[in-house]
């Protein structure tokens, strides 16, 4: 079975994340950037796979040159090989050229499971998946909390704010996977020195084949940072705070 | 005018509550149309309650898939509907999971523009103008489309309520689905809401965090929300600690929130966490830290023991209301 896990490198969650107010695009440039966290969660699945079903495990991404940190992590923690998709016309793309993209390099690559996040950190936008799947006429196992194949079909739980619902797929899907789903492994010492001789393709938008420009969908008019919300009163509880606090919500029309 | 055509989700009740907000959303672009995707037809009161939230036209599709296959049909009905209404100025779903796929998977279909996140939108000279709230609300990001878009729309945005329609139903043609389909084996209810409102619809949302201490003390979560009839949440580290069912967090990781009131209860207040509430009306905060960053953005803190201040509340909200 091979597996492509989509990884991406985001802005540390726990640093602020800025948006660029010209072009509304996010400042990569402010804070670490870290392999997000839900799909490192993704290539735990596709290890586990492995090691039940054998094959391989390929990890992809779109990005720029840092990706890389991103990649070889990945394959210290015992990805076989790397695809980064590294050209400078996909800075800013929106969701739909980044399925495009992404789309294209999987039919080359080929796979049986196609594997990211829910959500990523940084935009959230959560439709990459979807996109993907109906770019490529292949089924979608989205926001799956748990995933097992047997080579031809795929079962898991989906958990999303609407309940839990068990779906079953045919072999090849799409599947994005909730934080929920597996504890990442540490790359080890052995996996760390392993990784520096393991392959990692690069290819640009012309070696995949799809239109250089994509068609416009929509443009950014403006970007706006919203005003810092204030802090308001602050009281230390002397017995009287539920008091106080209920007076507050009462004047607020509240209760 | 040209048409809006709106995905209804239905439930066992009927139409689902989000499309309250959503047709009152189309119907500032121009004429709202409900599209419904359901196993029978839906009931009487669910078609006159969708005229009643503003849909002059509802456009039915029967298929045993409605609620086994997962979110294609939805697709396949709204590329029908696309196809068989004479005008579209957009199309929109829900800001959920299940909208929000919907949404994406059309755009790419009829190679539309797609637009998530959404909290407004104008028609300005045939230009669509959309407001996105990013990163938790801290910044609003406004495209323009030229032509028709689809849209994910967030819940709770406020945009009034059209007035009362009677709604015709007219039934919709789907033909056989291009998309490889996903069973849906079983579905159950969101656990853990305990028959509270949802994180996403809910006008005040009680989050607790790691300050609750345990399990059983979480339970002071659920008694606040429930004197609110609010919808109960969390931080990422009360559901690491296993006070509560994960579906409940609020944050980057977890659901963003909009509500009216968002009381947080033992929360520090880490980017992680505000980035997924800082857009409510009001906050407030109970934190024995008095140098927790979640104060920085309340309307009212306080600096106590959750355990001590929310049974001081309880008796008070009693007491105003008696």
């Amino acid at each position: 079975m091979r597996s492509v896990v989509m990884i991406k490198q985001v802005p540390d969650t726990y640093g602020p994340v800025e948006l660029d107010s010209l072009t509304g695009l996010l400042d990569r440039s402010s804070g670490e950037q870290v392999f997000d966290e839900t799909t490192e969660r993704a290539l735990e699945v596709a290890l586990q796979q492995k090691e039940i079903h054998g094959g391989e495990v390929v990890v992809l991404t779109m990005g720029p040159a840092q990706a890389i940190d991103a990649l070889r992590k990945a394959l210290a923690m015992g990805a076989d090989s790397g695809v980064h998709i590294l050209d400078d016309d996909l800075a800013g793309s929106d969701a739909a050229r980044t399925s495009e993209i992404l789309a294209a390099a999987l039919r080359r690559i080929g796979f049986d499971l196609a594997l990211a996040g829910d959500r990523s950190t940084d935009g959230q936008g959560g439709v990459i998946p979807a996109m993907v799947a109906e770019r490529l006429g292949v089924a979608q196992a989205t926001y799956l909390a748990s995933l097992s194949t047997d080579g031809l079909s795929l079962t898991g739980e989906r958990v999303t704010e609407s309940g839990v619902q068990t779906l079953r797929a045919a072999l090849p899907s799409v599947v994005s996977v909730t934080e929920k789903i597996a504890e990442p492994r540490y790359p080890n010492f052995r996996g760390i020195m392993k990784a520096k001789k393991k392959p990692v393709d690069v290819w640009s938008v012309a070696d995949l084949r799809v239109q250089g420009v994509a068609p416009v969908g929509s443009r950014i008019g403006s970007v706006a940072e919203r005003p810092a919300r204030q802090a308001g009163v602050r009281i230390i509880d002397d017995g009287t705070a539920g008091r106080q606090l209920a007076q507050f919500l009462s004047t607020s029309g509240l209760v | 005018m040209a048409a809006v055509l709106v995905y209804v989700e239905m439930n066992e009740h009927g139409p689902a509550k989000s499309a309250r907000d959503l047709l009152a959303f189309a119907a500032g672009l121009g004429e709202p149309v409900a599209v419904v995707v359901a196993a029978d037809s839906p009931s009487r009161e669910s078609v006159a309650e969708l005229g009643s939230w503003g849909a002059g036209r509802v456009m039915l599709t029967t298929t045993p898939d409605a609620g086994r296959v997962l979110v294609t049909p939805a697709v396949d009905a709204l590329e029908a509907a696309c196809a068989s209404a004479a005008d579209v100025a957009a199309v929109l779903t829900a800001d959920t999971a299940d909208g929000r796929e919907v949404a994406a998977r059309l755009a790419v279909r009829c190679g539309l523009p797609y637009l998530g996140d959404v909290v407004n939108a104008e028609l300005r000279g045939g230009d669509l103008f959309v407001e996105k709230s990013v990163f938790g609300g801290n910044y609003a990001v406004e495209s323009v489309v030229s032509g028709m878009a689809v849209l994910a729309v967030r819940a709770g945005v406020n945009c009034g309520s059209p007035a009362p329609r009677e709604a015709s139903v007219d039934p919709l043609d789907v033909g056989p689905s291009v998309a490889e389909r996903t069973a849906i084996l079983d579905s159950l209810p969101p656990t853990g809401t305990g028959g509270r409102p949802g994180l996403s619809e809910a006008e005040v949302v009680v989050s607790g965090g790691r300050g609750l201490g345990s399990r059983e003390q979480f339970a002071l979560v659920e008694a606040l929300a429930d004197a609110f009839g609010g919808a109960v949440g969390a931080s990422r580290a009360a559901v690491d600690a296993d006070y509560c069912d994960p579906v409940l967090q609020v944050g980057q990781t977890g659901a963003t929130v909009s509500p009216m009131l968002y009381i947080a209860l033992g929360i520090s207040g880490a980017t992680q966490h505000k980035a997924g509430m800082q857009a409510a009306k009001t906050i407030v905060a109970i934190n024995q830290d008095a140098e927790a960053p979640i104060f920085d953005i309340a309307d009212f803190g306080v600096v106590g023991d959750v355990l001590e201040v929310v049974p001081q509340l309880l008796n008070e909200l009693a007491a105003v209301r008696r």
